[in-house]
């Protein structure tokens, strides 16, 4: 990774700017990739007056959307334009600062045009799709923000996997016992955090690398979690056990009529609400309080951040532990939100996948969310794959998030921020 | 850690002794092992409905219990992975070659479950050797299965003489490729190699849930798997059923030597680990850093792709789905107890091998369920990484080197 002096404004030398314009190039010719792929692949072996057929309306909602029909051809023609021109522009002059925001906009229409070409002569539940990746979207947004809290403190987490199926199968546990959703939540999310304490004495108390910190705990996590399960609660005199319930769908009053975006956003239960809220808070706590700066200054520089007087053990046992509640909280998502029950190893690698999240999102809240929404739609994809028209196994969509993550990691277009003392032990002197 | 006082005051035979053995690493290995054991029974105990209801009698009889009820878990684990020795005698007593088979087949069992063991082992050994942390061997184990059962049941009119080493290299390529992406944008990169290990992990699984469905898929199954492997690409048993062990057990043993002759005997070997223990001297002294990453890694994948040909060319004979069930992250706890080095590598993956064999029958005879393996695993693993709490509990001294064998590059690479 690159050094950390980037926060600090020295005169560009001539290798930076070099660096920067074959950035900039590197990002325009991967527009121009897009574009041409639209156009060779996708436009041209089309019938001339091929249909597409998008559904607007999500499966058993009462909001009806009329569907959407329109020429392939000629839309796929337009994505292409537009990818052509920005790639171009981006070639030329280069979009700065909003790189990133352009990026995103090829990526939705580039996926768009393979929907739409994916779709030609048949039709999609768009609405369906849509409303399905908000739902995959929470488990893996939520790890992300576990793994934001840690690693913006310097701590890096990669055991939010096993925090989350600790907590999926605590919440489970309490709110079957209590009959109760928000015990059972509370339940999980102290144990999420209890697992963080764990991985701070382990890494920060007693310095051993984070990553074999991580991997005890994930360890740990599966081997506990699916030995209590098949010793009690999987079998039948313990059934009481394991049904905990589920949170119910809540529909927003007004914003859930509205047709299309109602059912998708605002007709959801709880923890997609909850999803954009913290990372809303989150955003707003670390990067507009003293207290984010801090934390974030631990992360970049402990040890400046301890000569002004900030306790860095402390606070990074603070964000280990929040970041090990949200994983718990985003393991209650699996038992109490989406299944209504515990199974071993339910989280089946999604923490692992927000991790990537994380990273796809530069260590930003919202850019998390964004990839979180972008694998999401990609799980939710490789659902429906059969329903296509053009033949793509499901395992290949199932693999792009972690094919992006790589190509993001290897600074193919463009390199992400990670902070600066990430993973490094803090050794006071 | 103080440079030591040369000691005036004479000392007494045992203080000595206790001076020794209190500083000995291997005093601190053996500990954790026997911690995560009493763990181990604490929680099984701890889990049995039984034993509360005699805690309610008397306090005396629930400790009883409580002790029992972990013995005997140890006992089953023990007889389920060595042998009941009773059984032993007779069958030796009656002379019957099925009987014998029979009492003395889940010690060799163990051993089966202890091959794969080294050599996933030695994979993350191996990079830890070299500061790197291979946490996809899963993920080459699987491809070095795909690519090892590939070459077993598609390449035909081979002797097995011939057909067994290109199957097992088949393995061993597989896994190489998959090591040597990470390696390779390590290298030119910087992408750090625990996450692109990961997500080339999930890669892995996708593709061969993929591959089993469709171009490898034997067409008359329902389920997905592969057709079953040629005879002349199958590991030689050497014993007949019910006995599994075949020869990939010495063939791991030979690679735990390569890698030892490799690592502390060859110029080559030198380098790696000088790149690993202080990657800056490594520099100054001229080697190439991106070099010996990429070639790590390679080497680290091929392993772990032997273990994955080794389990489908010995044992399955066909590829199934989810065939490795986590051989690829225990070897991290593995390599980390063998200190990283081959030898220790093969003594913990016989201690790994024997507890997943025991486990499995312990399961089935007393009921405790085989994930306790690894939670002894995980405990095991923190007392390792974490010798102080170790040192802590016991009283033990510090010692007189630093003990972190395992110098990994920070994040950031």
């Amino acid at each position: 990774m690159s050094t950390a002096s980037e926060t600090i404004v020295i005169p560009m030398s001539k290798g930076i700017r070099n660096r920067e314009r074959r950035r900039r190039i590197t990002m325009g010719v991967f527009f121009l990739l897009a574009a041409a792929f639209t156009w060779l692949v996708f436009a041209v072996n089309l019938t001339p007056n091929a249909m597409t057929r998008f559904v607007m309306t999500p499966g058993g909602s009462s909001t009806v959307a009329p569907d959407w029909i329109f020429p392939t051809g000629v839309y796929l023609n337009i994505i292409a334009g537009i990818c052509a021109m920005l790639g171009t522009f981006q070639i030329v002059r280069g979009f700065g600062k909003r790189t990133y925001s352009v990026l995103a906009l090829v990526a939705i229409l580039f996926i768009f045009g393979f929907l739409s070409w994916a779709t030609s002569g048949g039709q999609t539940n768009l609405g369906g799709l849509l409303r399905v990746m908000v739902v995959r979207a929470v488990p893996l947004t939520l790890g992300a923000l576990s793994g934001i809290l840690c690693e913006r403190a310097g701590v890096v987490n990669i055991a939010i996997e096993g925090m989350m199926l600790t907590g999926a199968f605590v919440s489970t546990v309490f709110a079957s016992l209590s009959h109760s959703l928000v015990i059972g939540l509370l339940a999980g999310v102290v144990a999420g955090g209890f697992m963080g304490v764990i991985h701070g004495v382990l890494s920060i108390k007693y310095k051993i690398n984070q990553i074999i910190s991580g991997t005890v705990i994930n360890i740990f996590s599966i081997g506990i979690t699916s030995y209590l399960s098949s010793k009690y609660i999987q079998r039948s005199e313990f059934q009481y056990l394991n049904e905990p319930g589920m949170f119910p769908q809540i529909e927003v009053p007004v914003l859930s009529k509205i047709p299309f975006i109602g059912p998708i956003l605002f007709h959801h239960n709880i923890y997609v609400f909850a999803m954009v809220f913290f990372v809303l808070f989150i955003t707003f706590l670390l990067y507009k309080t003293r207290w984010g700066l801090r934390l974030r200054s631990v992360g970049e520089h402990p040890k400046a951040a301890d000569t002004l007087g900030i306790n860095v053990f402390r606070t990074r046992y603070m964000a280990v532990i929040l970041g090990g509640m949200m994983a718990g909280f985003g393991g209650t998502y699996f038992s109490l939100g989406s299944s209504g029950r515990f199974d071993e190893v339910m989280t089946a690698g999604r923490g692992f996948i927000g991790l990537a999240a994380m990273i796809f999102g530069n260590w930003n809240p919202i850019g998390s969310m964004g990839a979180g929404f972008l694998f999401g739609f990609f799980d939710s994809l490789s659902v429906k794959a059969s329903l296509l028209q053009v033949p793509l196994p499901s395992e290949f969509l199932g693999m792009v998030p972690y094919l992006a993550t790589i190509v993001v990691l290897a600074g193919v277009v463009g390199r992400g921020q990670m902070p600066a003392a990430d993973g490094v032990p803090y050794e006071k002197e | 850690m103080s440079p030591e006082k040369p000691e005036q005051i004479k000392k007494s035979g045992i203080a000595i002794f206790w001076d020794e053995f209190s500083r000995s690493n291997l005093t601190v290995i053996i500990l954790a092992i026997l911690t995560g054991i009493i763990l181990g029974g604490v929680l099984v105990a701890a889990t049995t409905t039984e034993v509360y209801a005699a805690f309610k009698v008397s306090l005396w009889g629930g400790l009883k219990l409580a002790f029992t009820t972990a013995w005997n878990t140890y006992v089953a684990l023990f007889t389920g992975s060595v042998g009941n020795p009773e059984k032993i005698r007779l069958a030796f007593e009656s002379g019957d070659p099925l009987m014998i088979r029979r009492a003395i087949n889940p010690f060799f069992e163990s051993l089966v479950q202890t091959t794969p063991y080294i050599f996933a082992g030695l994979a993350v050994a191996l990079g830890f050797r070299v500061g790197l942390f291979n946490i996809g061997a899963e993920g080459q184990i699987f491809i070095g299965a795909i690519t090892g059962v590939w070459a077993g049941y598609a390449i035909h009119g081979l002797p097995p003489i011939i057909h067994i080493p290109v199957a097992l290299l088949f393995g061993a390529l597989g896994g190489a490729i998959w090591g040597f992406v990470p390696g390779f944008l390590k290298a030119k990169t910087g992408a750090h190699e625990v996450i692109t290990t990961i997500m080339m992990n999930y890669i892995a699984f996708r593709l061969s849930d993929w591959l089993l469905k469709g171009p490898m898929g034997d067409p008359t199954e329902y389920t997905p798997k592969t057709p079953w492997i040629l005879e002349s690409a199958q590991l030689p048993k050497l014993f007949d059923l019910p006995i599994r062990f075949h020869i990939g057990f010495f063939v791991a043993l030979l690679m735990a030597v390569l890698v030892y002759l490799l690592l502390f005997k060859t110029t080559w070997g030198l380098e790696l680990r000088m790149v690993g223990s202080n990657p800056n001297a490594a520099r100054y002294a001229g080697i190439k850093i991106t070099m010996s990453t990429v070639i790590a890694m390679v080497l680290s994948g091929a392993l772990a792709g032997l273990a994955g040909a080794n389990e489908v060319l010995g044992v399955n004979h066909r590829l199934i789905p989810a065939f490795s069930s986590g051989y690829g992250f225990d070897s991290i706890a593995l390599a980390l107890l063998g200190k990283s080095h081959p030898f220790g590598v093969i003594l913990s993956a016989l201690l790994f091998g024997f507890l997943r064999n025991g486990a499995r029958s312990m399961q089935l005879t007393v009921g405790v369920p085989i994930d306790i393996v690894s939670i002894l695993q995980a405990m095991i693993l923190a007392f390792i990484a974490a010798p102080a709490i170790i040192r802590t509990i016991y009283r033990l001294r510090e010692p007189k080197h630093a003990e972190d064998i395992v110098s990994l590059q920070s994040w950031k690479g």
